[in-house]
């Protein structure tokens, strides 16, 4: 884990420079920093604030996914929302429901926006910032449940208020009013969403105005080491390279496998895993871009060469064993399996390879074959490159 | 008078046959290395089991203990790897993902996609839809008669409170496992069925030991893209052999975008909304301090609408952690002709994958066509009306508060809209814990 955390900070710090922390750091807001292109999409970055806030020390929030923050209460749909505003690359500013180090939830303005590269045009980090919305008496139009001081909820519905002493009153008065009454109230907005704790101009105000200075400093520091960053996405690669929520999904599968785009020349690599660069000593520029040839080498066989060529035109999975280098030259036995990958319109788009050792073949992880654990891969490849093709905004 | 339909029924199985032919073929002995006792035993599965530890989430949480990076989950992986098997044997009847599919540009997103090869031609068989329990016929088709290669894996609680998987586990018929297999007219990849205690041949029919099964299945899946769903009979289930369907499909659902508005809390902690601004009426059921908990008040509740006649359908979304219950009356109104044929032409069953916003269309024109209005049109036509959904809730949360009752074995003070008085402003203070109560709207 340790060597996790030391490449989390490595490459923010890569990117923005070290001083950069420094400069985060005058910031008085609660804020965190995540990198969508680290598998788990983890935190590489915590303002002192959220800590303060938050009641944790600064390693136990670097390489945590926010989803950690959330707890039993939070509100479904608003958790879907920004996994939603995640894969679609655009801001979100959201009331949620957080829980402190303690486990004393309370409610929060998240605003959540993008930060692009300017040289290919992909998410580079996500900036998140956390204000805090003060707990006080509602008066009117809010439905349902409210949170109190120690997160007690009260369950009536048609009392719209946060503390308790004001509830008994405000029952006494309302009676018997039906819930239905008084949660339907058109002018208050959203009818219905469930957002008991809404957000002031303040608050709204207050988390603009940080989200702007976090990316100001980022802007500048990138200038730094020459990797430019912007909050709007100003450029298109041409290298067909995938979009983040296509990267993002792809993350989350532990094992060594490529994607080929065969619609570019050369059929180049548009995604390694970090297994992949594990298994063979590449770094991810040395390898995307290029086709997957590189691996083999002197005593590869040309006649399997051959037929993965001829599976892959024929659109047929197949299993092949072949020989395949390192970068540093160490031959090893790669059984390797390939299957075509369809898109939303039906046709194929990608080829995933996936690799395994086969010196370490015989190890069962969890009781799985090697070759199934390897058609868990492609299924779960298909599932991603399918559903992410679907929509209007695609990568 | 009894209630029909003319319907085209969906092939899930390579050995689903003619009811007929069935009929004559159950006599002698088999040879299809089927799930009944002439192939049965001896035979070996894959087994996966769960913890079934209920999760405390009411108590502090130790965040820091949080898997840290949550990769794709074990069964996750199995469940895939096993599928693009079968797939790569050949034992699906078409490659789902060759069908074209898309999101419908609109406020809602739905979702449509051309497949023209689910639906058997074959001359339609008649459906009883006015019953919503009917007793299980062996006559029918039913699992048992699937080939066991159609078989992934079971799926069954573990004795010691550890995930564990045995690639090789003995089928015990003693005790007849829950198993998960292939649905071969998949509606997208990975399109499984459920089936609880397979031996045991349950008619379609929700009780809580086989919905607790079903949520334990999306939560240990822990992917909040791979949902269940439940179809009753008379909601457009095809077969009489309980089981639940589940299918990876990484985008949202409309109905997971509807906004909701919060009924009430259980005592138990489980949260009941109604659905806002959606085509079809319904509930929505999150949160409680224990998975045992939210099931139960689920399952009572479908218990309430079976024993009610009342059909419905489920959504198992967000890994187990949304639940969305839609009673609806579309087969009644179908077979009370009281359906636009323009609807009829397109021949989609409004069931649980259609309800959440899924369509599967089966003519070219109807997919170039498809529109948000087209699919909330349909759609409106399934929901009950806001009346008659007032009326169910009603007997929803009487059965809910009825079955809590019984469970906690302790006086509560049950407050109805009628009996709000300054007496129960005592309760406020204690609602949470000690005085568990629940407010009927």
């Amino acid at each position: 884990m340790e060597s996790q955390l030391g490449l989390i900070e490595q490459s923010f710090d890569l990117r923005y420079s070290g001083w950069v922390r420094e400069a985060l750091n005058e910031l008085p807001d609660s804020f965190t920093i995540t990198d969508p292109c680290i598998s788990g999409h983890p935190i590489v970055f915590v303002s002192n604030g959220f800590l303060k806030i938050f009641g944790y020390s600064k390693d136990e929030v670097i390489g945590r996914n926010g989803r950690v923050f959330q707890g039993p209460e939070t509100d479904r749909r608003s958790v879907m929302e920004i996994r939603e505003a995640i894969r679609e690359e655009r801001a979100i500013q959201i009331s949620l429901l957080n829980y402190r180090k303690d486990g004393t939830p309370f409610w929060m303005l998240f605003h959540m926006c993008p930060v692009f590269s300017k040289e290919d045009g992909r998410v580079i980090n996500f900036v998140g910032v956390q204000v805090p919305i003060p707990k006080r008496p509602r008066h009117s139009g809010h439905t349902a449940v409210n949170s109190c001081e120690n997160g007690a909820q009260l369950y009536k519905g048609a009392f719209r208020c946060c503390r308790r002493e004001v509830c008994s009153d405000t029952v006494v008065e309302l009676g018997r009013a039906s819930a239905l009454d008084s949660v339907s109230n058109p002018d208050d907005g959203e009818v219905g969403i469930n957002d008991p704790c809404e957000a002031r101009e303040l608050e709204k105000r207050k988390a603009n105005a940080a989200a702007s200075n976090i990316l100001s400093i980022l802007t500048r520091y990138s200038e730094l080491s020459g990797k430019l960053v912007c909050g709007k996405c100003c450029s298109v690669s041409g290298m067909g390279l995938l979009g983040s929520s296509l990267n993002i999904s792809l993350g989350r599968i532990k094992q060594s496998f490529v994607l080929s785009d065969p619609h570019l020349p050369d059929m180049p690599i548009v995604y390694a895993s970090d297994m992949f660069l594990e298994l063979t000593g590449y770094a991810r520029h040395e390898v995307l871009g290029h086709n997957c040839r590189f691996l083999s080498g002197l005593d590869t066989d040309p006649a399997t060469q051959y037929q993965i060529k001829e599976y892959i035109r024929t659109e047929q999975p197949c299993t092949v064993r072949i020989l395949n280098y390192r970068k540093d030259k160490t031959p090893f036995w790669n059984l390797l399996h390939i299957s075509p990958v369809r898109n939303a319109t039906g046709k194929v788009a990608y080829f995933v390879g996936v690799q395994i050792d086969d010196s370490c073949k015989n190890q069962e992880e969890n009781g799985l074959s090697p070759h199934r654990r390897q058609l868990g891969v492609v299924g779960a490849v298909k599932v991603a490159v399918r559903s992410l093709s679907m929509g209007a905004s695609t990568s | 008078m009894m209630l029909r339909i003319k319907r085209v029924p969906t092939v899930v199985s390579n050995f689903q046959k003619e009811e007929a032919e069935e009929d004559s073929r159950h006599a002698g002995g088999c040879g299809r290395n089927c799930f009944r006792n002439c192939c049965l035993p001896g035979a070996k599965l894959p087994m996966y089991t769960f913890k079934n530890v209920n999760k405390i989430e009411g108590e502090k949480k130790s965040v820091v203990s949080e898997n840290k990076e949550h990769p794709v989950a074990f069964l996750d992986s199995l469940l895939l790897g096993e599928w693009e098997d079968r797939m790569q044997r050949g034992l699906f009847r078409y490659d789902v993902t060759a069908c074209e599919t898309k999101v419908i540009p609109g406020q809602y997103g739905f979702i449509a996609q051309l497949n023209e090869g689910r639906h058997l031609k074959k001359r339609p068989t008649e459906f009883r839809v006015d019953k919503v329990l009917q007793p299980f016929d062996e006559n029918k088709f039913n699992f048992t008669k699937v080939g066991q290669e159609e078989v992934l894996f079971q799926f069954e609680p573990s004795t010691d409170n550890e995930v564990k998987f045995f690639p090789n586990a003995p089928i015990d018929i003693e005790n007849s496992p829950s198993v998960v297999a292939i649905n071969v007219s998949p509606i997208e990849y990975g399109h499984v069925l459920l089936i609880p205690r397979i031996l045991e041949c349950l008619p379609q029919r929700i009780d809580r030991e086989s919905f607790l099964l079903a949520l334990y299945m999306a939560a240990e899946a822990g992917n909040p893209y791979f949902r269940l769903g439940y179809n009753s009979l008379g909601a457009f289930a095809t077969i009489n052999h309980l089981h639940f369907q589940a299918y990876y499909l990484a985008v949202q659902f409309p109905i997971e975008k509807a906004p909701t508005r919060k009924i009430t809390t259980t005592s138990g902690g489980v949260k009941i909304c109604d659905i806002l601004n959606y085509p079809v009426r319904g509930l929505v059921f999150e949160g409680g301090n224990t998975l045992e908990e939210l099931s139960n008040v689920i399952s009572d509740s479908c218990i309430c609408l079976q024993d009610n006649n009342i059909p419905y359908n489920v959504l198992i979304a967000d890994s187990g952690k949304r639940i969305f219950l839609l009673p609806q009356c579309y087969a009644e109104k179908q077979a009370l002709g009281e359906v636009s044929s323009e609807l009829l032409d397109t021949q989609v069953n409004p069931a649980v994958w259609e309800i959440s916003g899924h369509m599967v269309l089966k003519r070219k024109e109807d997919y170039e066509e498809a529109s948000e209005e087209n699919a909330w049109r349909l759609l409106a036509e399934v929901s009950l009306s806001e009346e008659r959904l007032h009326e169910v809730k009603d007997l929803l949360f009487e059965a809910i508060s009825c079955s809590m009752e019984e469970d906690k074995g302790v006086t509560q003070n049950i407050l109805e809209e009628s009996d709000v008085s300054p007496q129960s402003l005592e309760d406020v203070d204690a609602l949470k814990g000690s005085h568990p109560a629940i407010m009927s709207v």
